[in-house]
C-alpha cells in the first residue's frame, strides 16, 4: 500500500515536470523568436534602392517569396531582403537558413520558390522536375554570393603567417604538430614561432566551407592531402571539431595555438594566414576571390541558364585568392504561378545588381559578382529568362 | 440507519446524482482518451521511425553520412550517447540525492524552500545557454586539468591519449550534462523523500538512532524506486540532449574511446543528428532517422532494465 502511494506521487511529479519543462521550452523558443525578429527588424538598409528594383514598377509587385537554404548567405540575404522589402512595401521575402541540402530538397518539392546552395545542383537533378516550376521549365542557377575563406589562427603577437598548401595539409592532417615545425618556420623568416602545440579546428557539421577548403587542398597539395574534396570532415583524421562557423570562431578566440578555416567576414580579431599562390603569398580579400572566380571556367554540360563555376584553385596569378566559396541561387525558368515568377525575377535582379552585391559586400564581406564583367553579363542573361 | 439512507437517496437520484454521474462519465472519458493518446503517439513515432529508417539499412555506404554503412556508423555513436549519459548520471545522482536529503531532512524550512526554487530554476535554463556556458567558460577551465590528468595518469584508460588544448572533451560535456539533469532528478527524489512515512523515522529517532541512521533505515529503503525513477528521467534527458553537446563536445563520430580528455572522442547520436540534419538529403535523412530509432530502442531498453530493478521488493522497516 505504501509502495503504491509512492509510485503514484512519483508519476504525478513526472507530469508536473513535463508541463514545467514544456512551458520553459516554449518560453525559451519565443524568446529566441523575439531576438531573431529584432535583429531583422533593426537591420538598417545598407543602401538606398533606386534603379535596381525600380526597373520593375514597384507598385505592381506584391506577395510573398519563400526562399531558404545555404546558411552562408544569411548575412547577405538579410541585407537583400531588408532593401528589397523597403523598396517594395507590398512584398515579403523570407529566407530560412536551413542549409544547402534542405534548401535544394525544399525547392524540388515546391516548398521554396528560390533556394540558396553552396554546392551546385547535380547535373541530373538539374533536369527537374521541380514542383514550383511550370512542367517544361528549365533551371536557373546563378552565383550570387562569393566569399573568401580565411585561415585564422591564435598566436599571441603574430598577426599574419605565410603558409603553403603542403604545410596547411600537414597541419590539418596532424603531420605537423607544433608551430615551430621547420615546414612553417622556413616560410616565415623573421617571425619567432613558439613551440606551442597546434590545435587544428575543423567543422563538425556538414558544410560548404569544409567542401571548399578540402577542395582547395585536393587541388593544390595532392601529395599531402589524400582525402579529396568533402563536405563532411574526413573521419580518419582526428583533431578538434567545432559546430558551425561560430563554433570555430569561438575555439580560435579562446585557444592559443589553434588554427581553423572560416568565412573571411567572421575572421576578425585573430591572426590571418596568407596562402601561397604561385611564388607569392596572398591574404584573403574580396578582390582576390572575385579574380579567382573570373579566372575559372564555367562547368560544361548544363543548361544555358544553369551557370556553375568550376573553381580553378591552381592559378599562379598573385591577384587571385583561391580559397573561395561560391553560393548559388536556384530558381525556375518558368513558374507555374506568373505573379510568383515576376517576384522572383525582380528579387534576383536586385540581388545581382551592383547595389545588391554592394549591400552584401558591406554586410557580409563578400566579393561582388559584378567584379567580373563576363560573369556578370552571363548572370544577368540567365535571370532575364525567369518568368 | 436504513431509513436515513433511503431518505437521502431520493433527492440525490433526482438531480444531484444525475449530474454526478454525468461528471463521472466525462472525467472517465477524458482520462481514457488522454491515456490512449499516449499509446497512439508512441506507436505513431515508432512506425514513422521504422518506415523512414529502414531504407538506410540496405543503402550503399556512399549514399550515407560519412560514407560508411549504418552498422559502422551507429555503434560508435550509441556508445558515445550511453557513455556521456552514464558519466553525467554518475556525477549528478549523488549531488541530486544529497540536495534532496538536505532540503527534506536537514535544512530549516525557509532555506529548504529557497533551495527548491533554485533547483527548479536551473531546470528552466534553456540547453543552448548551458552549451554557451560550457563552450566559453567550463571547457577552457577543464583544459589544464585534462592536460595534467593525461600527463600523470595517462596509463589509466579514462585519461589516455593526447589531452585537448581547448577542453572541449567528454569530461566537459558530461559535467554540463550533469548540471542539466541534476534539477529534475533532485525534484523527483525530493518529492519521494517527502512522501516517506514519518512514523518509522520518528520510531527510529525515539529508539535513539541518529538522524542519518533514521534516514538510512526508514527513508532510503522506501524511496529506492523513486530514486531510480528520477535517475532514469535524468538519463533520458542526457541521452536526448542535442544543442549543449553539439556546442561543447569536439567529436570524431566514428571513433570509440572511453578517454575523457582527448578532442577525438565519440560523438552522441542526438548531437550528430542535429549537426548533420540541415545539410542532409535523400538517404542520408533516412540514415539519421534510423540512428534516432536506435537511440529510441536503447532508451527503451534502459528504462525496462531500470523498471526491473525497481520492481524487486524493497527492504526496510515499513
Amino acid at each position: 500500500m505504501k509502495k503504491d502511494t509512492t509510485t503514484n506521487s512519483t508519476t504525478s511529479i513526472f507530469i508536473r515536470f513535463a508541463t514545467a519543462s514544456a512551458a520553459a521550452l516554449a518560453m525559451a523558443a519565443s524568446l529566441v523568436g523575439c531576438a531573431t525578429n529584432e535583429t531583422q527588424d533593426t537591420q538598417p538598409p545598407s543602401t538606398t534602392i533606386s534603379s535596381a528594383s525600380g526597373q520593375t514598377s514597384a507598385a505592381a509587385l506584391s506577395g510573398t517569396l519563400n526562399a531558404g537554404g545555404a546558411s552562408s548567405q544569411t548575412a547577405a540575404q538579410e541585407a537583400w531582403r531588408a532593401d528589397f522589402q523597403n523598396a517594395n512595401p507590398q512584398v515579403t521575402v523570407n529566407y530560412d537558413p536551413t542549409g544547402s541540402g534542405t534548401g535544394v530538397t525544399n525547392f524540388i518539392n515546391g516548398g521554396y520558390a528560390l533556394a540558396g546552395t553552396d554546392t551546385a545542383i547535380a547535373s541530373d537533378a538539374a533536369k527537374g522536375p521541380f514542383a514550383a516550376c511550370a512542367p517544361t521549365s528549365g533551371l536557373v542557377e546563378v552565383p550570387a554570393y562569393i566569399s573568401p575563406i580565411a585561415i585564422g589562427f591564435n598566436l599571441p603577437d603574430i598577426a599574419s603567417l605565410k603558409l603553403d598548401p603542403a604545410s596547411l595539409a600537414g597541419i590539418f592532417t596532424g603531420a605537423i604538430t607544433t608551430w615551430d615545425d621547420p615546414a612553417i618556420t622556413a616560410q616565415n623568416p623573421g617571425v619567432t614561432l613558439p613551440s606551442t602545440k597546434i590545435t587544428a579546428v575543423h567543422r563538425g557539421d556538414k558544410s560548404g566551407t569544409t567542401a571548399n577548403f578540402t577542395d582547395y587542398l585536393a587541388q593544390t597539395g595532392p601529395a599531402a592531402w589524400t582525402f579529396g574534396s568533402v563536405e563532411m570532415w574526413p573521419q580518419s583524421l582526428q583533431g578538434e571539431s567545432a559546430d558551425k562557423t561560430q563554433g570555430v570562431r569561438e575555439v580560435l578566440a579562446s585557444t592559443v595555438g589553434a588554427i581553423g578555416y572560416l568565412d573571411a567576414s567572421q575572421a576578425t580579431a585573430m591572426g590571418i594566414a596568407s596562402i601561397k599562390v604561385g611564388s607569392s603569398y596572398v591574404a584573403p580579400s574580396a578582390a582576390g576571390a572575385a579574380a579567382t572566380v573570373g579566372a575559372s571556367q564555367q562547368e560544361s554540360g548544363r543548361g544555358s541558364s544553369d551557370i556553375v563555376i568550376k573553381l580553378d584553385r591552381t592559378s599562379t596569378d598573385p591577384s587571385t585568392y583561391p580559397l573561395v566559396l561560391i553560393s548559388y541561387l536556384v530558381a525556375c525558368e518558368q513558374y507555374s504561378d506568373t505573379a510568383q515568377g515576376q517576384l522572383v525575377k525582380a528579387y534576383l535582379d536586385y540581388v545581382v545588381s551592383a547595389q545588391g552585391q554592394q549591400a552584401a559586400a558591406s554586410n557580409a564581406g563578400s566579393a561582388p559578382t559584378t567584379g567580373d564583367t563576363t560573369l556578370d553579363a552571363k548572370i544577368r542573361a540567365a535571370i532575364a529568362s525567369v518568368h | 440507519m436504513t431509513d436515513l439512507v433511503s431518505i437521502r437517496r431520493v433527492p440525490l437520484m433526482k438531480a444531484e446524482h444525475r449530474r454526478a454521474r454525468a461528471e463521472e462519465a466525462t472525467a472517465r472519458g477524458v482520462a481514457t482518451v488522454a491515456g490512449w493518446t499516449v499509446v497512439v503517439l508512441l506507436a505513431a513515432v515508432t512506425i514513422f521511425l521504422l518506415i523512414q529508417g529502414l531504407p538506410a539499412l540496405t543503402a550503399q555506404p556512399e549514399e550515407l553520412p560519412l560514407g560508411v554503412s549504418l552498422l559502422r556508423l551507429a555503434p560508435p555513436l550509441l556508445f558515445g550517447s550511453l557513455w556521456s549519459g552514464l558519466l553525467s548520471l554518475g556525477l549528478a545522482a549523488p549531488v541530486a540525492i544529497g540536495v534532496a536529503l538536505f532540503t527534506t531532512q536537514y535544512a530549516p524550512k525557509p532555506l529548504a524552500r529557497l533551495l527548491g526554487t533554485i533547483t527548479d530554476l536551473l531546470a528552466a535554463v534553456p540547453s543552448v545557454v548551458y552549451g554557451l556556458w560550457g563552450l566559453t567558460v567550463l571547457a577552457p577551465l577543464t583544459a589544464p586539468l585534462g592536460a595534467w590528468l593525461a600527463t600523470h595518469l595517462g596509463w589509466f584508460p579514462l585519461f589516455a591519449g593526447e589531452a585537448s588544448a581547448t577542453g572541449r572533451t567528454m569530461l566537459a560535456a558530461s559535467v554540463v550534462l550533469a548540471i542539466m539533469i541534476m534539477p529534475i532528478m533532485t525534484s523527483v527524489v525530493r518529492e519521494v523523500f517527502t512522501q516517506a512515512p514519518t512514523e518509522p523515522v520518528e520510531a527510529a529517532l525515539g529508539l535513539g538512532a541518529t538522524k542519518w541512521e533514521s534516514i538510512r533505515m526508514a527513508v532510503l529503503p522506501v524511496s529506492r524506486s523513486g530514486i531510480v525513477a528520477g535517475a532514469m528521467l535524468g538519463l533520458g534527458r542526457a541521452l536526448g540532449e542535442t544543442m549543449a553537446v553539439a556546442m561543447v563536445l569536439s567529436a570524431s563520430p566514428l571513433h570509440v574511446t572511453g578517454s575523457l580528455v582527448t578532442s577525438s572522442g565519440p560523438g552522441t547520436i542526438a548531437a550528430f543528428i542535429a549537426q548533420t540534419f540541415p545539410e542532409a538529403h535523400g538517404l542520408e535523412l533516412n540514415a539519421l532517422i534510423a540512428l534516432g530509432l536506435s537511440l529510441f530502442a536503447v532508451t527503451f531498453l534502459v528504462n525496462a532494465v531500470a523498471r526491473r530493478i525497481v520492481s524487486r521488493p524493497s527492504k526496510g522497516i515499513s
